[in-house]
């Protein structure tokens, strides 16, 4: 995603490269994939390519997408609704989102994009040694995090997905999420042309996370590159990225990998699987639970090490979501589930501290003169 | 934060102490009969100045307050002209010592001062491994002046010499004159103290300034750790305890030396065994000049040197004979320190983002560590080394006066001002040249009575840590560091001061000196004596630490401290040795109590108190 990708790199049928894969494992992925597989997906492969721990899964390729789109005769329909939408007039964006991702939805995928699917599936269950596997579906788009443009989070995530049945229904969810009233109407405002935007689908083995989170490879309100900070709560990192709860917080040094901060919060509600039903549910952290870290000092400073690592391979700062599995021993059990460059503080451009002596010596008077404020 | 007016605070004197500001030089004295001086007072901020005087000063012991008092401020105002601030005045209430820095108001002068500093400073920060060469030999000169100064007694009759070499002077004479030198000895050696200090502290300030540009959230330990691992004296008498324990293994009288408590035991026996006398002959060699040094601060007559005390470095060299025993490596791991400061280092230089960042950096990393050892070292001369050879001719001073009655216990001189003992020196010898008895055998014990129990009403008062209007902005270098620590502490130490039951008390907070976390028993060491009973495994709390504390720091595994930053001996020693340290906690002697559990968080300077 460093090579910024602009949508019109993106071919959709009936220009698309009909010889490209419609389904990748991520392994077979990296940075430069982001075309095919998405920002999401393409930054995983990257990753496991880099050494780091992630969770295995496949990706359905923008080449899949394009395939299914075909296969179910439905562009020249959807494009037609598109036409002439106004990102203003929100009664016919939503009743032409609507249709649109009913058509999606309904439509039959063919046999043959299906095997696809069903046969990495399988080789992923396989490899987990789970039959089933649970995976979180979520949608990889190709213009994400793009400077200036960004997607993030506009597409949906389906967490603790079970069956091939389930899996081909969400990934057609995912799809159809790429033409929410919301992003239909983003694109609109951004100049973005429909077709020549693509959506890829990652089916990622899910970590049963008793602990999950977010972490910055830079202190996001100062943007101190000699910390890393991290946000952590029970379950799955859901709650921590939508902001339901205040996550505990954490900043490590760095350059030594010490805790220099670190703030407990009273953490209401978490995420998990709910065996019995399959799924994942919403549950409410147990009272005296709630005020307890919910992050080993170990862990922290293993997500740290791996911080270090990421941003280290991407040579910027990062920003990671991240699960420590509870059906694993410690470890093997800490995970990295996505990394994308931040972008807030790498924008800016930072003033130098230096009052532009050269010697130290004009440094010192220059500085004695201003004094120590006290504070 | 709101202070009180100084001379509100002046203005409640405890009962009982009425008139003690006699025991002080009088422009010590914060005042109300002069419009100007009390107007000036007023507007000024003064603070207690905990780190240096943890207790009331004895009025003898003011002579090192009065000798910073003047070089500190001779150097900044004088000599070099720091641009922006004057000298750091002085004030005393109730014992207690108020400093604070004089700005130069003007924005003109401030102005005409920068070319005389850049000039001065600059030749000073240009030449400064040639000027301290220099240093060295300077202070040398002074210690060996001092130690070869002799306080003469006062005979019957003089000796016949007198006559037939035709002296023409008497004894009386020069224990005036070298009681005069004493005094001039020791505030020569303060102006050495001060001669390259406060460039040190700047240059050092404003990298720890820098750096905290860079990066907001960095510990100051791990500014302080780019400066580590660079040779100090200050450890070297440390370093001859372990060669002292190596030797004695090495000879086979190991057993001997930790067979006994007492040195005067340990000594007998080593004189009967086989190569007792090879180390106890190594061990006379070892005390000159590395004994010298005080087992606290080094500041005050209270602190006694190891010489004064052989059975402190004696316990030190059992623990490292423990330690050979057991296989432990005790040398320094100087290596793994410097490869951990070079790779910290690193790691912080790739980090800066823009080029001209990284070579300021890069300037005032490499002017920090030319002014370090220095900064360290001047420890040794001054404040142990002299101090400790200082202390004692001081006693003998005070065996003579003792002898002739005017004061009853030799401890007494402590309580006299330096131009008092003059004064009473005079009444002695011209009482011994009439034949007669000194006047002060009537007046000094019972003044030195008053005094003693004014002290201890002193003690029992808790200084306000500050006092006056605060200033927004504080330029003097040494205010800086030393407001570091004050400025920071303020508020948590008087949280603490103003709990009425401090068994109620958990938590303290202090300087994250070193980082990890440990949990274990609290061992509370009041003196550099109480270390011997300090067991494997235990954590230290203590008032403050000294190089002269070096051995505990093999036996501990956390340190906290009343006062001290992260400066401080005790911060850079657990550091070396990759230990939690807590420091300037301001009150961990007296609310914790040895055998408590504690939990040490080093990296955010917080100590539980777990029961």
């Amino acid at each position: 995603m460093g090579s910024a990708l602009m949508a019109e790199d993106v071919h959709l049928a009936p220009g698309i490269d009909s010889r490209a894969p419609k389904v990748c494992f991520f392994e077979d992925c990296n940075k430069d994939s982001v075309p095919l597989v998405g920002g999401k997906c393409a930054s995983l492969g990257e990753l496991i390519n880099a050494g780091v721990r992630v969770p295995p899964g496949f990706a359905l390729t923008t080449a899949g997408y394009a395939q299914f789109m075909r296969d179910a005769g439905i562009l020249d329909e959807v494009n037609g609704l598109l036409q002439g939408l106004d990102h203003d007039d929100m009664d016919k964006l939503e009743a032409a989102s609507a249709a649109i991702r009913q058509m999606i939805e309904s439509r039959p995928m063919s046999i043959e994009l299906e095997d696809l699917i069903a046969e990495a599936y399988r080789k992923l269950s396989v490899r987990c040694y789970l039959p089933a596997v649970p995976v979180a579906v979520r949608s990889s788009a190709t213009a994400e995090d793009l400077p200036g443009a960004s997607f993030a989070g506009q597409q949906d995530t389906y967490l603790w997905i079970r069956g091939i049945d389930s899996v081909m229904h969400h990934v057609r969810k995912c799809i159809s999420s790429l033409y929410t009233a919301r992003a239909i109407a983003y694109r609109i405002r951004m100049g973005f042309p429909h077709e020549q935007v693509a959506i890829s689908v990652g089916v990622q083995k899910m970590a049963n996370a008793y602990t999950a989170g977010v972490m910055f490879t830079l202190h996001p309100s100062t943007g101190d590159r000699s910390v890393i900070v991290i946000d952590s709560n029970f379950g799955f990192g859901e709650s921590v990225v939508s902001g339901e709860v205040t996550p505990d917080n954490f900043v490590v040094n760095k350059v030594t990998l010490d805790i220099i901060e670190r703030t407990i919060s009273t953490k209401e509600i978490c995420y998990t699987a709910d065996l019995k039903l399959q799924r994942s549910v919403a549950m409410e952290v147990p009272v005296e639970r709630q005020n307890i870290q919910s992050i080993l000092d170990d862990e922290i400073t293993e997500l740290s090490w791996m911080a270090k690592k990421i941003e280290k391979h991407y040579g910027r700062p990062m920003d990671i979501e991240w699960a420590i599995d509870k059906n694993l021993p410690a470890g093997g059990n800490v995970f990295i589930l996505q990394a994308r460059p931040e972008t807030i503080w790498s924008n800016k451009q930072k003033a130098p501290a230096t009052t532009g002596a050269t010697t130290a010596m004009d440094y010192i008077v220059s500085s004695l003169i201003v004094g120590k404020r006290l504070s | 934060m709101k202070f009180p007016v100084p001379h509100d605070v002046k203005g409640k004197t405890i009962p009982g102490t009425e008139g003690w500001e006699r025991m002080y030089p009088y422009h010590y004295q914060f005042v109300t009969d002069d419009a100007e001086r009390n107007q000036y007072e007023k507007e000024t901020f003064w603070f207690y100045d905990g780190l240096h005087y943890p207790e009331p000063l004895y009025p003898f012991d003011t002579i090192w307050d009065e000798a910073w008092y003047l070089a500190l401020s001779q150097f900044n105002n004088r000599i070099f002209q720091v641009p922006p601030v004057r000298g750091v005045d002085h004030r005393i209430i109730n014992g207690y010592v108020y400093i604070s820095p004089v700005p130069v108001k003007n924005p003109d002068e401030i102005g005409q001062r920068v070319p005389n500093f850049m000039e001065r400073a600059g030749y000073y920060y240009k030449n400064w491994d040639e000027l301290e060469a220099k240093w060295k030999t300077k202070m040398e000169g002074t210690i060996a002046e001092l130690e070869a100064l002799p306080i003469p007694r006062l005979p019957e009759v003089e000796d016949l010499t007198v006559v037939t070499d035709g002296v023409g002077e008497s004894t009386a004479y020069h224990l005036l004159k070298n009681y005069d030198d004493l005094i001039n000895l020791g505030i020569k050696c303060w102006q050495y103290h001060f001669e390259f200090l406060n460039l040190g502290y700047a240059a050092y300030v404003f990298f720890m300034d820098f750096t905290q540009k860079l990066f907001p959230s960095i510990p100051l330990q791990r500014v302080t750790q780019m400066i580590s691992g660079i040779d100090v004296i200050m450890y070297k008498s440390d370093d001859e305890l372990k060669e002292l324990a190596k030797k004695a293994v090495a000879l086979e009288v190991d057993d001997v030396v930790t067979g006994h408590r007492e040195w005067a035991d340990v000594k007998a026996a080593l004189e009967n065994r086989r190569h007792g006398d090879e180390w106890l002959a190594a061990f006379e060699k070892a005390r000159y000049p590395w004994f010298n040094i005080s087992s606290g601060t080094g500041w005050f007559h209270t602190d006694r040197s190891w010489n004064d005390n052989l059975n402190i470095p004696l316990d030190g060299i059992q623990t490292y004979i423990g330690k050979l025993r057991a296989g432990v490596t005790i040398d320094r791991p100087m290596e793994a320190v410097r490869a951990e400061r070079d790779r910290v280092t690193a790691e912080y230089r790739d980090l800066i983002d823009n080029e001209e960042d990284r070579k300021q950096f890069d300037e005032l990393l490499g002017c920090a560590r030319t002014v370090f050892p220095y900064v360290e070292n001047h420890l040794f001369y001054v404040e142990h080394w002299f101090h400790s050879v200082f202390w004692n001719k001081m006693r003998e001073v005070a065996a003579i006066m003792q002898e002739h009655g005017l004061i009853a216990e030799i401890e007494d001189i402590w309580l006299l001002r330096r131009d008092e003992i003059k004064q009473a020196l005079w009444d002695i010898v011209t009482a011994w040249a009439t034949g007669v008895k000194p006047r002060g055998t009537a007046t000094w014990p019972a003044e030195i009575e008053w005094r003693k129990r004014v002290m201890q009403k002193f003690r029992e008062w808790a200084p306000p840590p500050a006092i006056g209007i605060a200033p927004e902005v504080i330029q003097e270098p040494f205010t800086i560091v030393l407001w570091g620590v004050t400025n920071n502490s303020l508020s948590a130490w008087a949280s603490v001061q103003d709990v009425a039951d401090p068994d109620s008390i958990t938590e303290l907070k202090g300087f994250p000196a070193s980082p990890g976390t440990v949990e274990g028993t609290a061992r509370v060491c009041r003196s550099a004596e109480d270390i011997r009973d300090l067991v494997e495994g235990e954590i230290l709390v203590a008032p403050t630490t000294s190089p002269s504390w070096a051995p505990a720091f093999a036996k501990i595994k956390a340190c906290i401290t009343d006062v001290g930053g992260v400066m401080s001996h005790a911060a850079i020693v657990c550091r070396e040795y990759g230990m939690p340290a807590v420091v300037g906690t301001g009150h961990s002697t007296r609310v914790i109590k040895t055998g408590m559990t504690l939990r040490v968080d080093g990296s955010s300077g917080l100590v539980t108190i777990v029961q």
